[in-house]
């Protein structure tokens, strides 16, 4: 794809996009990694909102610095000081919000949430996540990371590790990953986490061959990535089937003794399923994955928003 | 339908015969249609009888009302193998299959609780694409969620 087809395009899902559209924005977020000197200010005059509707560290962090560090200034909606809490509803917000930005960067609780956004706005909307459903920005940077620290993602092994029925880090992961030819790919999970029917009806239709396991010890030492999640508490309807599942998995530093080299990915944060023991070992890759979210951002925001006509 | 189909209920002048109905969902088609005898119209129900196609069926006839394309649409969402045939001077004027719709709007509902077209259901209209013919059934355009045959006929029924 062309740059033309970047600009000004929605990023709602990573399915969206093409393996080359990946190569691109690779290709872009290591020049901005590797000499962050030279990055232009392509953003200038240009505003970017945020509009996270649930908690964010890393993905609000990362894409307000990616838009100052492109010369950008940033806005920010606060939902919980804003009309949100006067039950303004999302297309009123989104219509408001485009008025006074060039891009807008949305989280939400609810799946859909930022389709609906791009179908009322009229600048580009970037999915910062909804619901259990998408987060492509995360996918794209965690496949990055793993280009960047192996050198390839094709014809590797892949553990995805917890939950994959409700973290929409998960999901996005394998989606990404049917854009590349994986060696294989196990999905570790306890019963009640494994993956939702309409993402396997997706993976099928992408052809990418998963295998079910319960326990990560039976892969431990085939894999060359294992890419955990957290069990998130505020995804469950039911506040039992949480209890039933947490702490149903754990990587420690002994866990990790038959993995040999491969790497641990984790988008965080972290509660209790990666011990703090495991953070010396070279295995841990987590902290980079985070700190490459920001030169993956920028190559983003550049892409859809820095050549493109006001 | 047959001869013996026939006699159960008298010949209409004018107006619609749905037919191939699934047994026990004839009332559900009348809701559908929005209860037409509630207005005044003529109808006639047969239910449960034998068919050679479904085993049994059911059949609605409506005296005085041609159906539309759009609510043939909508009928094939429960009942997918109905036939449609609108009537004129006690003869047969048009015969139509009910085709389930490739895009439902505003119909049907989302199972999903935290999917945004039911979260913000006053600002929002459901969108369903037709995901299966046999056993029918629908995704949600929002959240992905497939709508079952069952839960289809549950809503609308």
């Amino acid at each position: 794809m062309s740059r033309d087809a970047w600009s000004g395009r929605d990023v709602l899902s990573i399915l969206d996009f093409s393996r080359s559209d990946l190569e691109q924005l690779f290709d872009i977020a290591n020049d901005f990694t590797e000499r962050p000197g030279s990055v232009k200010k392509s953003l200038t005059d240009r505003i970017v909102a945020t509009a996270f509707f649930e908690p964010s560290t890393r993905t609000r962090l990362s894409f307000s610095t990616a838009a100052l560090k492109l010369g950008a200034k940033v806005i920010d909606l606060s939902p919980e000081a804003s009309s949100v809490m006067k039950g303004e509803s999302l297309p009123d917000t989104i219509r408001m919000l485009e008025s006074y930005s060039d891009l807008i960067i949305m989280r939400h609780p609810s799946e859909g949430a930022a389709l609906l956004a791009s179908e009322v706005g009229r600048v580009p909307i970037i999915n910062g996540g909804d619901g259990s459903q998408h987060h492509p920005s995360q996918a794209m940077l965690d496949l990055f990371t793993i280009q960047r620290l192996r050198g390839r993602i094709d014809g590797l092994s892949y553990a995805v590790l917890g939950d994959a029925r409700y973290a929409r880090t998960a999901t996005s992961f394998l989606y990404g990953l049917a854009k590349y030819k994986p060696k294989a790919v196990y999905l570790v999970s306890p019963e009640g986490l494994r993956i939702r029917p309409e993402v396997k009806d997706t993976l099928d239709k992408l052809k990418l061959r998963t295998e079910q396991l319960e326990e990560i010890d039976d892969v431990l030492g085939k894999v060359d990535v294992i890419y955990m999640t957290r069990i998130q508490k505020e995804r469950f309807p039911d506040p039992n089937e949480y209890e039933r599942v947490k702490g149903s998995y754990r990587i420690t530093r002994s866990t990790l003794a038959k993995a040999k080299d491969a790497l641990v990915l984790h988008p965080l944060p972290r509660t209790n399923e990666l011990a703090y023991d495991v953070d010396s070992l070279p295995n841990a890759a987590y902290m980079e994955q985070a700190r490459l979210g920001v030169p993956v951002r920028m190559a983003l925001l550049h892409l859809v928003l820095g050549e493109r006509k006001k | 339908m047959s001869d013996k189909e026939t006699m159960l209920v008298q010949k209409i002048s004018d107006g619609t015969v749905i037919d191939h109905i699934s047994a026990g969902k004839s009332l559900s088609v009348l809701r559908l249609l929005g209860n037409p005898q509630n207005r005044g119209v003529t109808v006639a129900l047969v239910m449960n009888v034998s068919s050679s196609k479904m085993g049994r069926k059911d059949i609605v006839k409506v005296e005085g009302v041609e159906l539309t394309d759009e609510q043939i649409q909508k009928l094939a969402l429960i009942a997918p193998l109905a036939s449609v045939v609108i009537i004129r001077s006690y003869r047969v004027a048009e015969k139509k299959n009910a085709v389930p719709p490739k895009v439902v709007v505003g119909i049907l509902s989302c199972t999903g609780a935290t999917c945004i077209s039911v979260r913000e259901k006053e600002s929002v209209q459901s969108i369903f694409s037709l995901a299966g013919s046999s056993p029918l059934s629908y995704r949600c355009k929002f959240c992905g969620r497939v709508l079952s045959e069952q839960e289809i006929s549950a809503q609308l029924g």
